[in-house]
């Protein structure tokens, strides 16, 4: 395990050592100390290392990852795994605003709570969150999944496209054109393997499932605003 | 009795400037239709404008370069603050960012084949960067919208330079629309969408809101992409010298400013004709922001908004930018709205020159369609060759004109070069009202 410690050699070294690891790296494993809430840490990763930061992290914690797994051993500032195509991101407590926004692919996986606009604009990514997300979440959410083992706040799923929303407690209120769907059993299994990656302990049966009434998906006098 | 009243003279019908018909037209489409006018193109409305702007020339106090001979350059390097990889281009007429799926992949390439014969840029635009523009573009900038269609590192990494767009001239405070017509199979996976539905594109970017948090985004992005590229931020013609204030705050290495008139895709008629500031009003507000921070030159400033010649670039330069970008006029060098097609035009019920119904990918010039029938009307290497030659003539009027003024670069135009021809102009760009020395706002005169 390689050792980096934030503080002392700064980020760009950082970030410049992790984008020189190599596809075929045997360095696989690396510890990021004294992270001090900095911005940016471990962005743009296309390699299948482990990176484990040792305590929380500014904005955009593993923003637009590819193939690495990022574990955040602490909070995470806003915009945690931004933008993600691939790999994952684990957060150890809770994720500041935009957690996991516009990501294309992979898992992004939340321990504790999810502040507002969770979700936002996602293209494909998996969150799964142990606790509760904020308001506005999934807003504009195009594809992918995101679970919610607790609450969700005001307006979940906004003008939401084709994302699968799954909320095991209650939703303050739901966003335009997102609507309660019926949970089929090819949800619950969809369901049921997104909990087993997340490391939760629920039942699928639990939650409940919402998703597009599909009714802004073409303009027309009754949707303009 | 009654044929003396038959033959009373009668007053003339008189069509009412305010009520005209083409405002009587628009009242009676809304209330047949109960939804506002989307269409292309930018404002159609007369603004002040660089035509309102003159030249002085040499005379006994400054004397002219020799026309043919004598050098004047026109190159203009881009990103000179941070990034290790400035962009150097040979003329300072960028091609402005245009949305794959608002035109056809051909028109795309037509783009970057021409501005890489003639020594400049291209942009990409809302929904990613395609294979055809990537390979045809010397030099390409990614832009960075909030819709995030088809962002991903991969294409970060592999762009000249990178423009966050916070605003567009034709809609400041609004965001963009690809309507359902023009999402064919390729349009739809690369935004992750199904096919055939309208495509929103936010106003505001996702995981981002003042210009606070924009200086942390733009320390992400030139993480991942090593500190190599430049970053630009593009915003509208709102509050120019604000706007730019902040911009270089938030660490833009430039600046691009695009007016009013400014071309769209697809956006409310309301928005595109009474939103923004025209171009015009807009320069000198930033150039002063950026003197204010001593940044001028520093930070490059690249304006836009209904640029059409060599006269309006050598304007630009002469009241501090640094390079301008051309959407509409590219579009049009490329075919569109060429009256070859009439007929068709007619068919659409409407006219060359006049055709802006962008967004329902029925053109007939194949531009700004995504129909495979109608896009093939359309060579891209013609195209190329086309805006090369439009690019090139741009060029040398602008040298000829900077010539006139005793000017060896472009850059050596300055303010004093210019009178203005109306009042509005004199205010708005703040150069003397022709044959005088005075313009409304000037220190030191009172009002
Ligand atoms: C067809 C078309 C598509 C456009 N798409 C985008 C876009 O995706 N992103 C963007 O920032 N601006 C877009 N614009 C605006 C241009 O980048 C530019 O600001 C504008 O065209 C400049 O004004 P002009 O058309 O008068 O030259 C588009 C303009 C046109 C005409």
């Amino acid at each position: 395990m390689q050792t980096f410690d934030l503080a002392a050699d700064g980020l760009r070294t950082l970030n410049a050592t992790l984008h020189a690891q190599a596809e075929t790296t045997n360095q696989t494993t690396w510890e990021i100390i004294n992270p001090k809430g900095s911005h940016a840490i471990a962005v743009g990763l296309d390699a299948p290392i482990e990176v484990n930061v040792k305590g929380s992290t500014g904005y955009y914690c593993a923003g637009m990852n590819k193939q690495a797994t990022v574990h955040v051993h602490g909070s995470a500032g806003p915009g945690v795994a931004e933008n993600m195509m691939s790999g994952t991101v684990i957060v150890e407590g809770d994720a500041s605003q935009y957690a996991g926004a516009t990501g294309h692919g992979g898992t992004l996986i939340i321990k504790g709570n999810a502040s507002s606009r969770c979700g936002i604009s996602m293209k494909g990514i998996d969150i799964i969150v142990h606790g509760n997300i904020g308001h506005m979440s999934a807003f504009m959410a195009q594809s992918g999944n995101l679970v919610v083992c607790g609450d969700a706040g005001d307006a979940l799923g906004d003008s939401l496209y084709e994302a699968r929303l799954f909320v095991r407690g209650s939703v303050k209120s739901l966003g335009a054109d997102c609507i309660e769907k019926e949970m089929r059993p090819e949800h619950l299994e969809i369901l049921a393997e997104l909990l087993e990656r997340g490391g939760c302990d629920a039942k699928p049966e639990e939650f409940k499932r919402y998703g597009s009434a599909r009714q802004l998906y073409n303009f027309k006098p009754d949707n303009a605003y | 009795m009654k044929d003396e009243t038959k033959s009373a003279p009668r007053t003339m019908p008189i069509q009412s400037a305010t009520f005209s018909q083409s405002i009587n037209a628009e009242i009676r489409r809304a209330a047949a239709t109960g939804i506002y006018d989307i269409r292309g193109g930018g404002a159609k409305r007369k603004v002040p404008h660089f035509d309102d702007l003159l030249f002085l020339g040499a005379s006994m106090s400054r004397y002219p370069l020799e026309g043919y001979r004598e050098r004047c350059d026109t190159s203009v390097t881009l990103g000179t603050r941070y990034a290790k990889n400035p962009i150097h281009l040979d003329i300072p007429i960028t091609i402005a960012g245009m949305s794959f799926g608002a035109l056809s992949g051909p028109a795309k390439e037509a783009l970057g084949r021409g501005a890489t014969l003639a020594g400049t840029s291209t942009t990409t635009g809302d929904g990613g960067m395609t294979p055809e523009e990537r390979g045809h573009s010397k030099k390409l900038v990614y832009q960075y919208l909030p819709s995030r269609y088809g962002m991903n590192p991969d294409d970060l990494r592999r762009a000249d330079a990178i423009e966050i767009v916070v605003g567009q001239g034709a809609k400041p405070g609004g965001g963009g629309m690809l309507l359902g017509q023009k999402i064919s199979d390729r349009v739809a996976e690369m935004r992750n969408l199904p096919k055939g539905i309208d495509q929103r594109s936010a106003c505001r970017h996702p995981d981002w809101t003042g210009p606070d948090d924009l200086e942390i985004k733009i320390l992400e992005l030139r993480e991942i992409t090593g500190w190599q590229v430049p970053i630009y931020i593009k915003v509208g013609g709102a509050r120019p010298y604000f706007d730019t204030t902040l911009a270089v705050k938030a660490g833009a290495d430039v600046v691009v400013l695009d007016g009013m008139q400014g071309g769209t895709a697809a956006t409310q008629d309301v928005f595109i004709e009474h939103v923004g500031q025209p171009i015009l009003a807009c320069i000198r507000e930033a150039v002063r922001a950026l003197q204010d921070l001593g940044m001028h030159r520093e930070v490059q400033l690249v304006v836009s908004g209904g640029i059409r010649t060599g006269a309006d670039v050598a304007k630009c330069m002469a009241l501090g930018a640094d390079a301008v970008a051309i959407g509409t006029a590219a579009l049009i060098a490329l075919g569109d709205n060429d009256p070859r097609w009439e007929d068709e035009y007619q068919k659409l019920g409407t006219t060359a020159g006049a055709y802006d119904d962008w967004h329902e990918g029925k053109d007939p010039a194949g531009i700004t369609t995504q129909d495979p029938e109608l896009m093939a009307r359309f060579d891209p290497i013609e195209g190329g060759r086309r805006l090369n030659n439009y690019l090139k003539v741009m060029t040398l009027e602008a040298q000829t004109i900077a010539r006139a003024c005793g000017k060896s670069h472009l850059h050596n135009l300055e303010p004093e070069d210019l009178c203005a021809l109306t009042m509005e102009a004199a205010a708005m760009a703040r150069i003397p009202l022709a044959g005088t020395d005075w313009y409304p706002g000037k220190p030191g005169t009172g009002f």
